[in-house]
């Protein structure tokens, strides 16, 4: 497949080459992406809609599939009002901020074995320093709108994504411990198998901190006071309308995604396949071998399976308070993390442990 | 080696020229008459009383100063726990020990209640 891509590209010079090879990958994760943006706020107001024993949208389209198309033409239609007080420079720069680390982040994930768009040694490195940078989108908007609603919701919310940050972070270090590796694909290497030999086994408290915090990070319910619609109407985006919402929307979006993908290859095995545990051999017998196979097909099912849990959370939780969200941060997760990090590594200068090092 | 890190260079100029292509088009069809009323910030039905760029809770700025420390200590314990196998007993006890000050800090500051937001 690459090979063929390489010869229809030959007339290009060879620097010119490299990067038009890169392209060809990264398109069709990007409007793979955009796509899977656009069905899950679909799926979202479905989901919540039947949990809540309505039917949903169902009007555009047969069952109201089109409805996102509908949405986003719309969006792009809608005038975009820069207010007048507003710093405009930063006005427009903050969507940009946003959108940018929630698609780049996307380059290292590992999609398929021994694949990645840049399978770079320091990806987790790179996952860290691309997430922290979504913070800047959040406060230069609230700060840029020259709008009170706007100023509280940002500086809530940043002080808020900050806070989870480091229990995330701690996090990733016990992930790091098991795996000795900073290389994503290495880390869901580490975990070949069935589900029994992955992360989330050994690592339990780690991954709901992790997965916790993830929410927290892009501001979803239950944590959802940035944007807490009863008390500063829709927070740091309030005066943002028309395209540069939808783009502070699509960074939202795509950010959940990446965190659903992230919990799926650090704590859950990645593109490893759930049969693929000794338990399970009998199933190469029933001719059903095909099932224990690593691909991307797990991948997409275990983001698929966190997305639902970013939606049932909002469709179950009613929203934290603010200072218990922040007590929830310091003084629940990062002293979880640091007595587990602790443990974690006396248990792995000792020997003792299901991690890579030791077998 | 560094060729490796060309895709991550080539992303973020994709993603950046999305956003710019996106904001771009919208500025393009969404154009519509801007008056005072509607260039004036969101507030509910009267003048606002004061300047947005007002006086707030000096919490916000704790949390982002400790922010600082923690960020940098997750910062050095990235390398340290990649290489904790090879590092073995002596990699633990210094790492124990650097953990030991900074949780003393953070007990400190636990009790001195910069943590709370009653």
């Amino acid at each position: 497949m690459m090979a063929f891509a390489d010869s229809m590209l030959a007339f290009l010079p060879e620097p010119l080459r490299a990067v038009a090879l890169i392209l060809l990958q990264i398109l069709p994760l990007l409007v793979v992406l955009i796509l899977c943006v656009a069905f899950l706020t679909y799926l979202e107001r479905k989901v919540i809609g039947y949990m809540q024993q309505r039917i949903g949208p169902n009007r555009v389209g047969p069952r109201g599939w089109l409805q996102p198309f509908a949405d986003v033409i719309k969006l792009i239609c809608k005038e975009v009002v820069i207010p007048g007080k507003a710093n405009r420079f930063l006005f427009l720069v903050a969507p940009l901020l946003a959108i940018v680390p929630a698609l780049a982040t996307w380059a290292v994930v590992p999609l398929f074995p021994g694949f990645a768009i840049a399978d770079i040694d320091a990806g987790l490195l790179y996952v860290l320093a691309l997430t922290s940078l979504g913070v800047y989108g959040v406060i230069l908007a609230g700060w840029a709108s020259n709008s009170k609603y706007a100023f509280l919701g940002a500086m809530r919310s940043a002080a808020q994504i900050v806070a989870y940050e480091i229990a995330m972070g701690f996090a990733l270090v016990g992930v790091l411990m098991a795996s000795q590796s900073l290389n994503l694909g290495d880390i869901t290497e580490a975990q070949s198998g069935g589900f029994l030999s992955w992360y989330w086994l050994p690592l339990f408290p780690l991954f709901l901190v992790y997965f916790i915090s993830g929410v927290a990070e892009t501001n979803r319910a239950p944590f959802d006071v940035a944007e807490g619609e009863s008390e500063i109407v829709a927070g740091f985006h309030v005066e943002y309308s028309g395209v540069a919402f939808a783009v502070f929307f699509l960074a939202e979006y795509a950010n959940m995604i990446l965190i659903a993908a992230l919990t799926a290859v650090m704590f859950f095995g990645g593109w490893y396949s759930f049969f693929a545990g000794e338990p399970f051999a009998f199933l190469a017998g029933l001719g059903l071998g095909f099932l224990r196979e690593p691909s991307l097909i797990w991948l997409c099912a275990k983001i698929a399976f966190f997305l639902f849990c970013f939606l049932w959370l909002r469709a179950t939780f009613p929203r934290y308070r603010y200072d218990q969200i922040m007590r929830l941060g310091w003084k629940v997760f990062i002293p979880v993390t640091i007595v587990w990090i602790l443990a974690e590594g006396v248990m792995v200068v000792a020997g003792v442990g299901p991690w890579k090092g030791i077998s | 080696m560094l060729q490796n890190y060309l895709p991550v260079a080539v992303f973020l100029g994709v993603a950046l020229a999305l956003g710019l292509i996106l904001l771009g088009l919208g500025m393009l069809l969404g154009r519509g008459r801007k008056d005072a009323e509607k260039l004036s910030a969101y507030e509910c039905g009267f003048e606002a009383f004061e300047d947005t760029r007002m006086k707030f809770d000096v919490r916000y700025y704790l949390v982002a100063i400790l922010f600082i420390v923690f960020d940098l200590e997750i910062a050095f314990l990235f390398p340290w726990a990649v290489s904790l196998d090879a590092l073995g007993l002596s990699g633990l006890i210094a790492m124990t020990v650097f953990f030991a000050v900074l949780v003393v800090g953070f007990i400190y500051e636990w009790k001195k209640g910069a943590l709370e937001w009653d």
